[in-house]
């Protein structure tokens, strides 16, 4: 098996190449096929959601749907896909909360509606008695093995808990407070980001969290950093009105602020995303979702929410020394020049998925491919170095990278 | 005489309860309701109305996109703007990529089950305790079987929207004059492309397969039988002409079918949580909701149109637009409706797919007017969605949004009058009172979605979002 280091290191490849499930697959087909990976139960509940987590996760490639239900997960109780109905469900999913007590995972869809003690969502009726949604988590979450939040909803209350939030809708963690909840957001949430995290989970236990308990996996980097128009953005080209070419930062992209990977994983199979179709990025996997990300079209600085984060403070503060501008643009480009080299990376794509023969030839595709992109990546870094700019110990540039890091040397949030 | 209660309703989306009374094998009276309460129109008053678009479209996530395009319309006709040629083809290509999405998982995911028993796994088993499968061995394995297949086509619609789209659901780029993603004739190829490939799996796959279902099931073709009241906004409107490719349109009993007047449309909130006094025209009501009212049973308004439930979807635009004949009105014919929709959406997408000019712009820089207002009426996925919306200095003063979802599964109204979903379910035979497999068939051949049915309202004490 995989160690959980290659595994990391095989996300972090995969996303400048190519979905992380076409080279998964083979690897969990290869472990479930010798037993080595139980089906967990899961308990997917629906609270104050769309069924917009489900529905994305319906898209998710490799291992596609069908596959996730049949192979990887033993989906006990979700009322979008049980044929049983009314009573019969409910016997499900209360068996299995017996039975199944601290082996099962509780994923939650949507945020948890507190509003009148939660009477503004009952999910299900037990002796009778109608249930409420806050209830019902309270109770099972628990006994779970894992409580995973999928979603901005259920992550951080997200649509579901706008201004003024008549429902009460909270986040997960917001009501489960003694205990990891694991937040995989977005608006919906990548159906990669669902599989790879289940696939950590299954392969490894807990992945790396974040500040806001994401997977660092998925949400360790900035839009901004990844993007494909941020040449744009340090040559100070910019869009006047969105679908035009040029960075999109001045007609409201919240790339800067959002801690995601879609420039490179990309959306539906990987054809497109809101960036490169040429719409702002609303940061719709960020905490402050949407209430501190709006008005959508409107550039950062601009934002007068009571929920606006740190770091766009810091960004308004920078662009006010230094005005706004050409100029300004042209100094960031020293300000983000950490950034690896996306270019490099993208030519490199994966060898043909086809299911290898037994673990070793696994691992040592694996291994090729992470040599592969590790000799890039230092290639990269390389290249990087030998910019006179940087070899300058402590400038005022120095200061400002500093000062606008969210993070310190070793990776955490300030 | 039994009183039954299924909740929660499973293969449908969100949750509702349905309870009957069964007398002598069939039932003699329905409620159904639903309950998740979020409050979406409360959430609108005070944000920027060019986040409209995007935000209200969070109200669901199996009709994001539908959402979107009502919310356009309203604008456009609050702005007086309109798309470019090639924008208004895009949104119509979004949508309907969108709606070919919904109605292939609505058969393979969530109707199957009723008919086929699914793979022996979880969660398709366990299986209700008298299933009523009646296809033969072979044939019902060869319908599953077909599962990761549509599962995959599908996601492939969903792919074909997010081309134009962004992403999928919730897609991003649809503005009031169009759509921020630019064409090319690389996509354009490829997006035909898929096209073809849904088509080739609609023709060859998907319509037998529900025809399969229906020659098994002759009694359902009667068995879920509507109100007879067919109600359509149109769809897709052309570029130019403003002529939609699916006609608006509104049949009462089966007479003759007359032209829509957005003005009879008002919603009754007698059996609703909401506080009495409120309801009325959605450009002008004002609602608030009261959990404990008393009778009250579901979160649903019901909408009336001249006083009258009626039902919106696949079959009611089929039959306004001549274009089916239904054997009964009941389940099968919702089903075949549905599929036949499928096949004709893929047709219109090559069309416009063929008339989009690559390098024409598909969208136009514009300046909003200070202040407007104005309605955003179509036909998605589930039947018509009306939005009404209402500006100044750009903000939002006033949104309602009326739902396919609430037309058919509203509760009773002042006059005591059923909603379609409570009419069509009287008289569904009842084999077995502990499974009630039948009472499914009819709720799910509507293809409910409650997540926007959440009826949210426009508090008058409620402060608007400072920004």
């Amino acid at each position: 098996m995989l160690s959980r280091r290659e595994f990391l290191k095989l996300c972090l490849a995969a996303t400048a190449t190519t979905g992380l499930a076409e080279i998964l697959i083979p690897v969990l087909r290869q472990a479930s096929a010798q037993s080595a990976l139980p089906r967990p139960p899961v308990i997917w509940l629906e609270l104050g959601s769309c069924t917009g987590e489900s529905v994305s996760l319906d898209n998710t490639r490799n291992p596609n749907f069908y596959q996730l239900l049949t192979e990887f997960l033993d989906l006990r109780y979700h009322w979008l896909y049980n044929t049983v109905q009314g009573d019969g469900a409910v016997r499900v999913m209360l068996d299995t909360v017996e039975k199944e007590a601290g082996k099962f995972w509780l994923v939650v869809e949507g945020s948890v509606m507190t509003a009148a003690d939660g009477r503004y969502n009952h999910i299900f009726m037990r002796n009778g008695e109608m249930v409420t949604g806050l209830a019902a988590l309270r109770e099972f979450a628990p006994k779970a093995r894992y409580v995973i939040a999928v979603g901005d909803c259920a992550a951080f209350g997200g649509p579901g808990a706008a201004h003024p939030n008549p429902g009460g809708g909270k986040g997960v963690w917001d009501v489960i407070t003694d205990r990891v909840v694991i937040n995989v957001s977005g608006c919906p949430s990548h159906p990669d980001w669902m599989t790879g995290t289940f696939s950590h989970l299954l392969l490894y236990g807990l992945p790396e969290l974040d500040a806001y308990n994401r997977p660092k996996l998925f949400y360790s980097r900035t839009i901004h950093d990844q993007c494909q128009r941020r040449q744009q953005f340090e040559d100070g080209i910019f869009a006047a009105f969105p679908g035009e070419g040029g960075c999109l930062y001045k007609v409201g992209c919240k790339g800067p602020v959002t801690h995601a990977d879609c420039p490179s994983r990309q959306w539906n199979d990987y054809v497109n995303w809101p960036v490169k179709a040429g719409t702002p990025c609303i940061g719709c996997a960020s905490p402050h979702f949407p209430d501190g990300m709006t008005p959508f079209y409107n550039h950062l600085p601009d934002i007068r929410t009571r929920s606006v984060s740190v770091s766009v403070r810091k960004i308004g503060a920078a662009f006010a020394a230094l005005g706004v501008g050409a100029v300004a643009t042209h100094l960031a480009a020293g300000i983000f020049a950490r950034r690896i080299h996306d270019h490099y990376l993208d030519g490199t794509k994966p060898s043909d998925p086809a299911p290898p023969e037994n673990l070793t030839q696994v691992k040592q595709e694996l291994d090729d491919l992470i040599r592969q992109q590790n000799a890039l990546m230092s290639e990269a870094k390389q290249l990087e170095a030998a910019k006179p700019h940087r070899r300058r110990p402590k400038s005022w540039l120095r200061r400002l990278v500093g000062f606008w890091r969210t993070e310190d040397k070793t990776g955490k949030d300030k | 005489m039994a009183r039954k209660t299924i909740f929660p309703m499973t293969r449908i989306h969100e949750p509702i309860r349905v309870d009957v009374e069964v007398e002598g094998g069939r039932v003699t009276d329905a409620w159904v309701s639903s309950h998740l309460y979020r409050g979406w129109e409360q959430m609108m008053p005070g944000r920027d109305v060019r986040d409209s678009i995007l935000f209200t479209q969070r109200i669901c996530g199996i009709c994001s996109s539908a959402h979107a395009v009502a919310d356009c319309l309203a604008l456009q006709q609050a702005t007086g703007l309109a798309p470019t040629v090639n924008g208004q083809h895009l949104i119509n290509l979004i949508l309907a990529a969108d709606i070919i999405q919904n109605h292939l998982r609505h058969f393979y995911l969530l109707a199957l089950p009723d008919y086929a028993a699914g793979p022996d796994t979880p969660p398709w088993t366990p299986r209700p305790p008298k299933p009523d499968f009646r296809l033969p061995a072979k044939t019902s394995a060869e319908l599953v079987g077909r599962l990761p297949a549509a599962v995959r086509i599908a996601a492939s619609a969903h792919e074909l929207m997010a081309m134009f789209g962004a992403k999928a659901p919730h897609q991003q780029t649809i503005m009031v004059t169009g759509v921020t993603q630019q064409t090319n004739a690389d996509q354009i190829k490829a997006a035909t492309a898929i096209v073809r490939q849904i088509k080739y799996f609609i023709e060859g796959v998907h319509i037998p397969d529900v025809l399969t279902v229906a020659a098994h099931y002759p009694d359902y073709y009667t068995i879920g039988k509507g109100n007879g009241n067919f109600l359509s906004f149109g769809m897709f409107p052309d570029p130019l002409t403003g002529r939609r490719a699916i006609r608006a349109g509104v049949q009462t009993g089966g007479g003759a079918v007359g032209d829509v007047d957005a003005a009879l449309i008002s919603e009754e909130i007698r059996y609703s949580w909401y506080r009495e006094g409120s309801g009325g025209r959605p450009d002008t009501e004002n609602t608030v909701p009261d959990r404990d009212k008393p009778d009250a049973y579901s979160w649903t308004k019901a909408p009336r149109y001249k006083g009258l439930a009626f039902e919106s979807g696949p079959l009611p635009r089929a039959v306004l637009n001549g274009e089916y004949r239904e054997k009964g009105g009941g389940v099968m014919d919702r089903l075949i409706a549905r599929a036949h929709e499928t096949l004709k959406l893929c047709r219109l997408a090559e069309g416009w797919l063929a008339q989009l000019v690559p390098g024409q712009p598909s969208l136009r820089p514009y300046t909003l007017p200070p202040q407007g207002e104005g309605a955003g009426l179509t036909d998605v996925m589930r039947g018509a969605l009306g939005h009404w919306l209402k500006f100044k200095d750009g903000k939002i003063q006033h949104h309602q949004v009326v739902t396919p979802t609430t037309w058919k599964f509203s509760p009773r109204d002042a006059s005591g009058r059923r909603g379609v979903v409570e009419e069509a379910l009287i008289g569904t035979p009842v084999a077995d009172l502990a499974s009630l497999v039948e009472v499914g068939r009819v709720v799910r051949s509507f293809d409910p979605c409650f997540t926007c049915a959440v009826h949210a309202v426009n508090l008058p004490n409620a402060k608007p979002l400072i920004i």
